[in-house]
């Protein structure tokens, strides 16, 4: 019994060493959504490309699972998730676009160098929409389900074993829900 | 001079740590911007996360800034202003925490460690006995006694 005493700071210091050392590949960026369960907040923004309508939250309810990434033409990590993005709407994955923090022209211009991967394409000037939402910077992609509920919040570049282990699987799953 | 003097300790006063706040963001009301500057200290930015709204330079905290002088002109309360914004960025931009079910650990982890390293120490200071000299055999008490006596600067050695 006292012997287990003695043990028990040591099992404790281990607990702490585990813990902290499965904090160290975390990034602390990558904070749940204040959304999470709840849906997008009501909003409409201008079009992205000319003579388009924007983006708004009801384009959200319409029965299928769909991303919300949030881009802007000067980021770095977005170029990295571009090709990404292209290849999942090659596949039918349903993306909505959501261009951040720049005018429409700039983000246009995104667009037709390098492909446009998005079903509705609308353009935040000011910021202020994403902001409803939360987004803190970019690149940002939301997961939305059939309700239009936001499920997950993934903050940084969508990497292709990001969308295999834990974004795609969770839209298969989204799409068998009622 | 006297005048001058308290002109001088005035503007001492006056100037405070000023964070990143630009003119520009500031309020007329200086009463507003005082609320508004006191709870943008209390606001974590979420880009940044070690600075408060107040302090940092990044452009969503200026973003910010403007939004919680937006609602304090429209006449929220301190606590309407904050939760707009914990609303769309969670509790985790709150500086100083709630204290909810999710945070107890938070306010009260450190107590409990002391609490318990408390009750460690005085189990482990009551558990320990006092050093105690052994029993001496009948022999030993006479061998002891003997050398007591004894002037001889090595006792032992004569002992043995």
């Amino acid at each position: 019994m006292k012997r287990l005493l003695f043990l028990l700071p040591v099992v404790g210091f281990l607990v702490l060493l585990g813990v902290f050392f499965a904090g160290l590949g975390r990034d602390p960026r990558a904070l749940p959504s204040a959304f999470i369960g709840k849906p997008l907040p009501a909003f409409a923004t201008a079009p992205l490309r000319p003579g388009d309508v924007g983006l708004a939250n009801v384009d959200f309810q319409r029965g299928e699972p769909v991303l919300l990434n949030v881009f802007a033409s000067w980021c770095g990590p977005c170029r990295v998730e571009h090709p990404v993005l292209m290849r999942l709407r090659q596949e039918g994955v349903a993306i909505h676009g959501l261009d951040w923090k720049e005018d429409a022209a700039a983000g246009m211009k995104w667009l037709n160098e390098r492909g446009d991967p998005y079903i509705r394409a609308g353009n935040d000037q000011t910021g202020r929409t994403g902001i409803e939402f939360g987004v803190a910077g970019v690149p940002e992609t939301f997961v939305i389900d059939k309700q239009g509920r936001v499920r997950y919040r993934h903050v940084g570049a969508l990497t292709p074993d990001d969308w295999e282990q834990k974004i795609g699987p969770l839209m298969e799953q989204l799409r068998k829900e009622s | 001079m006297r005048r001058l003097a308290s002109f001088a300790v005035a503007f001492a006063l006056l100037a405070g740590p000023a964070g990143a706040v630009n003119p520009d963001e500031q309020l007329a009301d200086p009463a507003l911007e005082a609320r508004a500057h006191k709870l943008s200290r209390e606001l974590r930015c979420v880009v940044c996360q070690n600075q408060s709204i107040d302090d940092s330079d990044a452009t969503l905290a200026r973003d910010l800034r403007i939004i919680l002088r937006e609602r304090i002109s429209a006449g929220d309360s301190d606590k309407q202003a904050v939760d707009f914004i914990v609303a769309r960025y969670g509790s985790f931009v709150q500086l100083d925490p709630p204290l909810r079910l999710d945070t107890l650990a938070l306010w009260f982890g450190p107590l409990a460690v002391l609490v318990l390293g408390g009750i460690g120490a005085v189990v482990y200071i009551r558990g320990r006995s006092p050093a105690r000299a052994g029993d001496l055999t009948p022999e030993e008490e006479a061998e002891l006694a003997e050398m007591l006596k004894s002037d001889d600067p090595s006792p032992l050695d004569r002992a043995r």
